[in-house]
């Protein structure tokens, strides 16, 4: 199974119990997505995309089905040992950021780190949520708390803390959700750039024209996969910026 | 563990919130330091007891005349005159282990020398009294047996008598009317102060016991018999030995009660501290409740923290947390709040006992004992307390709490 395939989902099922109703949000997904891909995961509410982002983000388990990350099964593991891949494999972007408030960039950053096996001195652990702010365009406002930055600056803050593990995976669960367009086309930008180096990027939305800068488009529709493409015309976030003429 | 780092991060939390986490800490500020300070004054109290107590004498049994319980009518320590001075010397002669016996007789009159006059109590005693109270003089001798035999006009007085008759000038080899009977004043009592009961133990005139029966009080019969015994081991043995010469020569049939009534020094002791240590732990229960509201004050807040937090602790299990370090860290929030406030408690309650030892002049005695007690319940409160939210946090499932509005 392991021919180059980070994920890997072997008909995955997940039931929900509210009360009497049984509710099957996804049934039976089958998906494998490689090293060094751009995927988006689309559909409307309901569809069942963020159960499906639940379970390869490893904050929940498939009822049925396995779930392959990096050739290893992980369908079966305890909380702790899930919250280690996390640590370890995963990096999450959210819609609405998540920063911790009242705290540096810097410190929001490290975050991981601080629950990371790997022993790093405060001066390593600095340097390194410097570098990686610097990398999403951050450079100068490691100091900054989250009310004083705006949200695409937010965004990138939580970027970074994605990247700072080094992740396997990068999943976004509706990034620019809370964004205007021209932000969101930043965002797209720093998300294209890290896949190009290599980075694998699963992104959750319901806009097609943001699923236009991903490499491929995975729709569902009532827990099932409805279709799954390549992207044709693929947007450049980049060269777009680069066409209004702003580029920060 | 990740220790270090989640201790960092609660400290972090912590200073986020500064001005509630003071408010949550002076709850157990107040309650730590009404402890300290609550038990500092009880225990203050219980030495001011214990050593007046131990001033009474080492032991000591004391013999009082009338029974407080014979049936029939009840006269109370004291009451009749059944104690004989040939009671007393029969003690001196057969109880073994015996060093000291004084015969005691007690009034209270009028002394007058010169143009002054003080009313205060008359001590009739041995001259083994002072042994047995270990009561030194500050000035002058005291009294022999000599004068004992011979029922000689002599006397010692006490401080306070010293003072209101005599003002600064020297009374020794003076002359003092008890009675209108002329008494030479051969020494000067060291102070002893209050006794349990709250009387100036140094308000007193003390001669020997035959000269006050013969010249001041009259009468044929001792108040009570101070006896002291050398061993204390032997302190139980003499008692009882001192109860049965007695009811032989008193003629009490075997199933009567005794006429008499005998305390050991032990017994009194007891009875006193008893009643500090009754008046200790319930001054350190009342303050108690307040810890332990302290203590919930900690959950409230800390609960309200979880709350509040719970998209934080849910980004933090996304990123690699394990529930138990979101434990440790609400427990270490708790903790910290808890045990800071204890220090500082304590460092309040020292200074409000000293306080109250200045400007109330109430003895406290503040032990290393009641501080690290004090200390370690306020950690076990933070504990306690702290536990349940914590847990709560711990418990919460990733996906809710990044989904929490």
């Amino acid at each position: 199974m392991n021919n180059g395939a980070i994920v890997g989902l072997v008909d995955v099922g997940k039931t929900y119990r509210t009360g009497e109703m049984e509710v099957l949000a996804v049934r039976g997904v089958s998906l494998e997505i490689k090293r060094g891909e751009f995927v988006a995961l689309m559909g409307a509410s309901g569809s069942g995309k963020s159960t499906l982002m639940n379970i390869l983000g490893c904050l929940d388990r498939p009822t049925t089905g396995h779930y392959l990350l990096d050739g290893a099964d992980v369908s079966g593991l305890d909380r702790d040992q899930l919250a280690d891949i996390r640590n370890r494999k995963i990096g999450f972007v959210f819609q609405n950021f998540n920063l911790l408030p009242r705290t540096s960039a810097r410190e929001n950053v490290e975050l991981p780190l601080v629950y990371s096996a790997q022993r790093l001195t405060n001066a390593e652990l600095r340097e390194r949520a410097d570098r990686v702010l610097a990398s999403v365009g951050l450079a100068g406002r490691e100091d900054h708390h989250p009310s004083q930055l705006s949200g695409g600056q937010q965004q990138r803050v939580a970027i970074a803390r994605a990247l700072i593990n080094e992740p396997e995976v990068l999943l976004a669960d509706e990034p620019t959700g809370n964004l205007d367009s021209r932000t969101s086309v930043e965002i797209m930008a720093i998300f294209q750039q890290l896949n190009e180096r290599g980075i694998t990027v699963i992104m959750v939305t319901h806009e097609p024209d943001i699923a236009a800068y991903a490499k491929r488009n995975v729709m569902m529709r009532d827990g099932v996969i409805l279709n799954d493409h390549p992207v044709s015309q693929r947007s450049d976030a980049a060269s777009q910026l680069k066409h209004d003429g702003v580029m920060e | 563990m990740r220790i270090v780092p989640t201790f960092n991060v609660a400290l972090r939390a912590l200073r986020r919130n500064k001005m509630r986490s003071v408010l949550t800490a002076l709850g157990i500020i107040i309650g730590v330091g009404a402890v300290i300070a609550m038990v500092g004054i009880g225990n203050g109290a219980k030495a001011q007891v214990e050593a007046q107590i131990a001033s009474l004498g080492q032991n000591v049994i004391l013999i009082f005349s009338g029974s407080t319980t014979s049936s029939g009518i009840r006269t109370g320590w004291g009451g009749a005159g059944t104690l004989k001075i040939e009671d007393a010397e029969a003690i001196r002669r057969e109880v073994p282990g015996v060093i000291g016996v004084s015969e005691e007789v007690v009034s209270t009159t009028q002394v007058a020398a010169g143009n002054q006059n003080w009313f205060t109590r008359i001590y009739g005693e041995s001259a083994d009294y002072f042994d047995i109270r270990q009561w030194p003089l500050a000035d002058g001798a005291p009294f022999t047996s000599q004068d004992v035999r011979s029922a000689n006009k002599v006397c010692v007085i006490g401080r306070t008598t010293a003072t209101q008759i005599y003002g600064n000038e020297n009374p020794i080899g003076q002359i003092l009317r008890i009675k209108e009977v002329p008494f030479t004043i051969t020494g000067v009592l060291m102070p002893k102060g209050l006794s349990t009961q709250g009387v100036d133990q140094d308000d007193i005139v003390i001669m020997p016991y035959t000269s006050a029966m013969k010249r001041v009080i009259g009468g044929t019969t001792l108040r009570n018999i101070n006896v002291q015994i050398g061993d204390p081991q032997q302190l139980e043995a003499a008692q009882q030995q001192i109860i049965s010469l007695l009811r032989q020569r008193h003629n009490i049939r075997p199933g009567r009660d005794d006429d008499f009534t005998v305390r050991n020094q032990q017994e009194i002791a007891q009875a006193a501290t008893a009643t500090s240590r009754v008046m200790t732990l319930l001054l350190g229960a009342i303050a108690g409740v307040s810890l332990v509201v302290g203590g919930i004050g900690i959950m409230n807040i800390m609960l309200v923290s979880v709350t509040e937090r719970t998209r934080e602790i849910g980004v933090r299990m996304a990123v690699g947390a394990h529930g138990s370090d979101i434990l440790t860290q609400f427990l270490i929030e708790a903790v910290t709040l808890s045990s800071v406030g204890g220090l500082i408690g304590i460092i309040c309650g020292i200074g409000a006992s000293k306080i109250l030892s200045a400007y109330a002049n109430w003895p406290t005695l503040i032990s290393i004992s009641s501080i690290a007690i004090a200390f370690l319940f306020s950690a076990a409160v933070g504990i306690f307390f702290g536990f349940y939210p914590a847990r709560k946090a711990a418990a919460l499932d990733p996906i809710e709490a990044l989904r929490y509005e």
